[in-house]
């Protein structure tokens, strides 16, 4: 049985976003990339080294034309740094589906949900595809989608803390009320965190530290490809109901 | 001592001698990097790449090019 996942009108095969930061080598990341199956990876907006000009560019390794870059605002701390991200971002090869995060400080990495906000707003007017990182907080995240965010990415816990997800009955309501996709960006430390968080319903997970900081990230990178899988299966099939005692699964007839 | 050929711009937040009437695309060719893979601001304002030619920079600019590097 088929099963797509859409955002802003583009099919994707995979439910899983990885980020391409922290990792050792540029080889590291291509082949962690390649093990988790994603389609979508996220990538920074920063400057280039003129001194080390020549050297090779993640592009060499990820080619955008059969990956989808998702450029980040990624320690933007105001609207204004965030647009002017993205808007680099825009020109320098046309990408429009882009990941909004507007940061509020700097020892949790919490989204400024204000600044967040209004620069959906501006984005959307311009023309981009927003997808937003946020809190779980079902209020805001359906103000975001009232300013047209294409995705909302609520975190699961802190980014980079991967402790997984803290508040289920949060995301659980933002899923329910949503109706375009919801996806757990940050706090996934495991694969059963990413297979929680497609128990619950959620469309998509977008990680990046549980797969750069494991022992071996390429490994991890294949256990979360199946940790997805198994989450969006179980949630589609539907869970046996839990019951306080036990229920015997041999049959109690002809016993011998 | 004043060298008239050449003017100093700031690149990437840095000092930078470029000779003058140095257009965006010259620029990119000196530093070795390819249009495709980058975005470049100047003094604020995002240039699309068919202006590059166009574009003379002058002493004392403020030019910003960025590429795509890792991140979450």
């Amino acid at each position: 049985m088929e099963d797509i996942f859409t955002i802003a009108n583009k099919n994707f095969n995979s439910r899983l976003i990885v980020g391409t930061g922290k990792y050792k080598s540029f080889e590291e990341t291509t082949n962690a990339v390649k093990a988790s199956g994603a389609d979508i990876v996220t990538v920074a907006v920063r400057r280039v080294n003129i001194l080390d000009n020549g050297q090779p560019l993640l592009m060499d390794y990820l080619d955008p034309k059969s990956i989808t870059y998702l450029p980040n605002t990624a320690g933007c701390y105001s609207s204004e740094e965030a647009l002017r991200t993205l808007r680099l971002a825009r020109e320098m090869g046309g990408w429009r589906l882009v990941k909004l995060e507007v940061l509020g400080d700097k020892k949790t990495l919490y989204p400024n949900i204000i600044e967040t906000i209004k620069s959906t707003e501006i984005l959307v007017k311009e023309g981009f595809e927003v997808m937003v990182y946020c809190t779980d907080d079902p209020i805001m995240t359906k103000k975001l989608e009232d300013v047209g965010a294409c995705a909302i990415m609520p975190l699961g816990a802190p980014i980079g803390s991967g402790i997984g997800i803290q508040n289920k009955t949060n995301i659980v309501l933002i899923k329910e009320q949503s109706s375009v996709p919801v996806i757990v960006d940050a706090g996934v430390g495991t694969a059963s965190d990413a297979t929680i968080a497609m128990e619950l319903g959620c469309d998509g997970v977008l990680l990046n530290t549980a797969i750069a900081e494991a022992q071996n990230p390429v490994l991890m990178a294949e256990a979360m490809k199946h940790a997805v899988i198994a989450g969006r299966k179980a949630f589609k099939a539907g869970r046996m109901e839990k019951k306080k005692y036990a229920s015997a699964s041999s049959p109690q007839r002809n016993l011998i | 001592m004043n060298n008239l050929n050449v003017a100093k711009i700031q690149l990437n937040g840095n000092s930078y001698e470029i000779n003058n009437g140095t257009n965006l695309n010259e620029l990119l060719n000196k530093l070795k990097i390819q249009k495709n893979k980058v975005a470049i601001e100047v003094n604020g304002e995002i240039i699309e790449k068919n202006k590059y030619p166009n574009l003379i920079l002058n002493k004392e600019d403020k030019v910003e090019i960025v590429h795509f590097i890792g991140g979450g």
